[in-house]
């Protein structure tokens, strides 16, 4: 177990990196995560390593204490009973709508037959994005490789994750709107919060790193 | 074929039935011994009747076909018949009034999250007392009823829904511009809460004690100095903390971020947290104004136990004492 006693649910993937940093600012030795792509359980250090679409759930069941994950899966999963505490600024992605290039085919579905088909890994996101502008929308849920589905003719368009445009360009997709911009965010289970508070502030004002580059983020 | 119950509900059987009414006839002891009285309302009531007490804090209630022209909805807690039982029956009798009861409520869930959609609950109501007595009083009926109970290392929360809707009004926000901090506020995000505070546009010195109080939680948040720089805003919770015993103050946690997101809470809230759970095993407050939606304008404070969690939690914390 670390210093604080609170059992941590870290992502793997994309965000694993900063997610490390981040233990590192806390004074907690990562070198074994490092040194070991397979391993889930840490119990040494008081570290889970899962998906990042899981930390929510093992956050809000207390199986974790606290949590980092991105805040577009804690946008996809708003019912999660969870507090969010600080946003950690890395792993800065948009959420996007794209579509392939040349004329919209999306917008052109909408305006023939009146509704247009998203593939997407954020049904949630999407719909409740369309939804605001008033469009129709039907969600085709896919687990990966969004880009292929426009290629194919699965749907007209996409909702997905973008760091640097480099998969939707290379597959000849072009971003139509920007969604959301989203960051790393470290999360708390709500009896954890109440009753390890000492030990959540600590670790999240450390985790949290310089707080003009949050502000930063936050702002961009 | 196999006939199947509806996802969120389940049978309860021999066994743990039996545990279950061991930890209820605990409580209504406890409950009775305090002086509440056991009630039972309907299951159905009408949908006017329970939108009175505005948006529910449990869920959206479950609609029923009743009689052509009958629009009746299931109970999302017991409070709200107490309250219209209390204004209906009870509108001369001396007040306080004590009820108690053991019963189940019902609530919308997210499909396939193993939430209940009807849940066992027991738990007590208050009418017409005094609100920092009478808070006083029901918190030391939960705490003792959840001793009695067998429950060890809970702790109880206590915050006051009425402390930050005035911390904004003395910082100069208007009502309307403060529903988006409150509502931030309510999911416990703080990175929104930051946000929405940024946007008020108030003075520096203000937005850092808005962004501030959310946070400041456990027992150090008493303090008299903390007060004095909140302008007294803690009167209301050190005034309960200060009359209960030192057993059961031992066990509260002040929480100065915790707001209700929506229901008759207007003052004190609390929330009970074992460390064997990840989620708090039952909540109550004052609610100023739901009676008088009842034509009773007096004030009424109470609690609900969420059986099954209690369950869980004595089973898990059974499970702790004898090493796993």
């Amino acid at each position: 177990m670390n210093d604080f006693g609170l059992t941590i649910a870290i992502p793997r993937g994309a965000l694993l990196e900063g997610s490390l940093e981040a233990l590192d600012r806390a004074g907690i030795d990562t070198s074994e995560i490092r040194a070991n792509g397979r391993k889930l359980l840490f119990g040494d250090i008081g570290v889970v390593t899962m998906r990042p679409s899981d930390v929510p759930t093992y956050v809000e069941a207390g199986a974790a204490d606290v949590g980092i994950t991105g805040k577009d899966v804690l946008m996809e999963n708003p019912e999660r009973q969870i507090f969010e505490l600080a946003d950690l600024g890395f792993g800065r992605c948009e959420v996007v709508l794209a579509s392939q290039e040349g004329p919209d085919r999306a917008a052109a579905a909408l305006s023939r037959l009146g509704v247009m088909r998203i593939a997407t890994k954020y049904p949630r996101i999407a719909a409740a994005y369309l939804d605001q502008s008033g469009r129709q929308a039907e969600m085709v849920t896919v687990h990966g490789s969004v880009e292929l589905a426009p290629l194919t003719g699965l749907a007209d368009a996409i909702v997905d994750l973008t760091a640097t445009g480099m998969t939707l360009s290379e597959n000849g997709l072009v971003v139509r709107e920007t969604i959301a911009v989203v960051t790393a965010r470290l999360v708390a289970n709500r009896v954890a919060h109440r009753l390890k508070a000492d030990v959540i502030e600590a670790f999240a004002e450390l985790v949290a790193g310089d707080p003009t580059i949050r502000a930063q983020t936050a702002q961009a | 074929m196999k006939a199947r119950i509806p996802s969120g509900t389940r049978d309860v059987l021999p066994e743990e039935r039996a545990e279950l009414r061991r930890i209820e006839t605990t409580l209504l002891g406890v409950f009775d011994r305090f002086g509440y009285g056991e009630i039972s309302t309907p299951t159905v009531e009408f949908q006017e009747t329970l939108s009175r007490a505005g948006a529910s804090s449990s869920g959206t209630s479950y609609r029923v076909l009743g009689e052509p022209g009958e629009d009746l909805a299931l109970r999302s807690d017991m409070t709200v018949p107490i309250a219209r039982v209390a204004s209906s029956r009870y509108r001369d009798a001396d007040l306080p009034l004590r009820f108690c009861y053991i019963a189940p409520a019902y609530r919308a869930v997210t499909p396939h999250r193993g939430q209940p959609r009807e849940f066992l609950q027991a738990g007590v109501e208050l009418i017409g007392a005094a609100p920092g007595a009478g808070c006083g009083e029901v918190i030391t009926v939960l705490s003792r009823s959840l001793e009695a109970a067998g429950l060890k290392r809970f702790y109880i929360g206590i915050g006051d829904a009425a402390l930050y809707p005035s911390l904004l009004a003395a910082c100069g926000v208007a009502a309307d511009d403060g529903e988006a901090v409150l509502r931030e506020l309510g999911d416990r995000d703080f990175v929104g809460i930051d946000r929405e505070v940024a946007a008020l546009g108030i003075s520096a010195d203000d937005a850092a004690l808005l962004t501030r109080v959310p946070r400041m939680r456990g027992s150090a948040v008493l303090d008299e100095t903390v007060d004095q720089q909140l302008d007294g805003s803690l009167g209301a919770i050190r005034e309960v903390v200060g009359s209960l015993d030192d057993d059961v103050a031992g066990r509260i946690i002040p929480d100065l971020g915790r707001f209700p997101r929506m229901g008759y809470y207007s003052g004190i809230v609390f929330e009970v947290y074992d460390p064997e759970l990840g989620e708090p095993i039952a909540s109550g407050g004052f609610y100023g104004e739901l009676l008088g939606r009842f034509g009773m304008p007096v004030g009424g404070v109470g609690f609900a136990i969420d059986l099954d969690l209690l369950h869980a939690a004595l089973a898990g914390e059974e499970r702790g004492e004898t090493g796993r």
